[in-house]
């Protein structure tokens, strides 16, 4: 080995590594595949969680769809009105501002208020503990079990367990829709924000049997029905149900439900 | 003709990549999974691999192996050399790919970048060296090199398929809580490796 190898080496490794750098920055021009612009916008104002609440894999999903026109500019739930009226401006549409959603669990039997059938040892996870005798150990076969597999899928720490049953923290929730795929009752949906009343419960169960496990269940008396000035309420296989679009928020409902399972919150 | 099948075949199965050389253990029990993923790469593999022991094939034939050049002492470069031109193909291939055939680049998708740091990549191209296959001449030396490459990794696509299978099999098997994850696989992969012994009688 003499100092031409040494050198001729170098000149061969350094040469590779100059050609190689050339060539590939060459066809990086050469092969550049246009980006469209805007979706890197919208990828800028989204929020960046990638929880999945649009449908897409990812906030880039959302971002490609949007930019393809494929998505509406309202198309992520968590970002909500603001988000949709960056990405508007980015698109050059009108932002129809879509309304804010927030989840509710439809169950209102505490600890307290329902009863148990049995005693459940098994692993604190609603999915397993349904699928025991009965639907799990509440009495009632509706209810909320309370083992907290919806604060577990919710990333935004915004549902918890108070007393027995789920409770979302309206402030924190960004609807993202995590929770309503948890629940193995599928009791949790999703209302818009405004919404004040509520029906907190879920069952289908006939008035007697109902009466039996839980002190605060829906019987279907249809009181509700009967004396809802917009028309808004309709009871279906013994449980009431509001539709948002009509409700006025008068309260009225709530002061005949003999059950009072039907609450008014206007702090909220 | 006949000595190409056998380098083919001996590649494939004899000396299977990745169950009796253990080259790019990396990838096979990292992404075999299920077995759409380890199709996956194992196609990227079998991509990369043929266009890369081609380039170095080109490389060592007229610059490191070139007796013309100090008289072929350059040889001690071939690592160094090889694995900046292979990091660079990958690059090349991922870009020439997404403008060309973005339904084959979407089709590989992560795993194309992946493929840099799999050794077997690296391992193809200095066998081909190291087997002398380029001290033939230059058209049945570059082909034999080729070939080579594109039989081993399809052994690698064979041998990641194969895991893949197996694994989704034991995700629903009772297995003992200390063999839980990586350790079974361990095991299914020392049990392969036994079972592709079979094979070494076969040329």
């Amino acid at each position: 080995m003499n100092i031409t190898a040494i050198l001729l080496a170098a000149a061969i490794v350094g040469g590779a590594g100059l050609f190689i750098g050339i060539f590939l920055g060459v066809s990086g021009k050469k092969f550049a595949v246009e980006v469209d612009e805007r979706e890197e916008a919208i990828l800028d104002v989204l929020p960046g969680n990638n929880c999945g609440g649009c449908g897409y894999a990812g906030c880039s999903g959302l971002a490609a769809a949007i930019a393809q026109g494929k998505a509406d500019v309202g198309g992520c739930p968590v970002g909500g009105a603001s988000v949709a009226g960056k990405i508007g401006e980015i698109m050059g549409v009108d932002a129809s501002a879509s309304e804010r959603k927030t989840a509710f669990v439809k169950c209102g039997g505490t600890c307290e208020k329902t009863k148990s059938e049995y005693e459940y040892y098994g692993i604190k996870d609603c999915i397993m503990a349904s699928q025991m005798q009965d639907g799990g150990a509440k009495g009632c076969a509706y209810g909320c079990l309370g083992y907290g597999s919806c604060v577990d899928a919710c990333p935004f720490d915004a549902i918890h367990i108070v007393d027995g049953i789920a409770v979302v923290d309206k402030e924190a929730c960004k609807a993202c829709g995590k929770c309503v795929d948890a629940c193995p009752k599928h009791l949790i949906e999703l209302i818009p924000y405004k919404q004040k009343t509520f029906v907190q419960c879920n069952s289908n169960e006939k008035g007697k049997a109902l009466m039996d496990v839980c002190q605060v269940g829906c019987i279907g008396c249809r009181l509700c029905e009967r004396n809802c000035e917009a028309g808004a309420i309709t009871v279906n296989n013994f449980l009431a149900h509001i539709d948002a679009d009509k409700c006025t928020n008068c309260g009225v409902c709530a002061e005949k439900c003999p059950r009072k399972i039907i609450t008014v919150r206007f702090e909220a | 003709m006949q000595e190409l099948l056998l380098i083919a075949v001996g590649a494939a199965f004899v000396n299977n990549v990745v169950l009796s050389q253990f080259l790019g253990i990396c990838p096979f029990l990292g992404v075999s999974k299920n077995v759409k993923t380890a199709a996956g790469m194992g196609g990227a593999v079998v991509f990369v691999i043929t266009i890369a022991s081609f380039v170095t094939g080109l490389i060592y034939k007229f610059i490191l192996g070139n007796p013309k050049i100090l008289g072929g002492e350059l040889q001690y470069l071939n690592t160094i050399v090889f694995i900046l031109v292979i990091a660079a193909l990958v690059q090349f291939v991922e870009m020439f790919l997404k403008k060309v055939m973005p339904p084959l680049y979407n089709a590989l998708g992560v795993y194309l970048p992946l493929i840099t740091t799999n050794c077997a990549v690296l391992g193809v191209a200095l066998t081909n060296v190291q087997n002398g296959y380029y001290e033939k001449g230059v058209g049945i030396g570059l082909l034999t090199g080729v070939v080579n490459g594109f039989a081993t990794a399809a052994g690698f696509f064979v041998a990641i398929v194969l895991m893949a299978g197996i694994r989704e099999k034991i995700e629903h098997n009772n297995v003992p809580e200390a063999f839980k994850g990586t350790p079974i696989v361990l095991v299914t992969a020392g049990l392969m490796a036994i079972a592709f012994c079979g094979f070494s009688g076969l040329i």
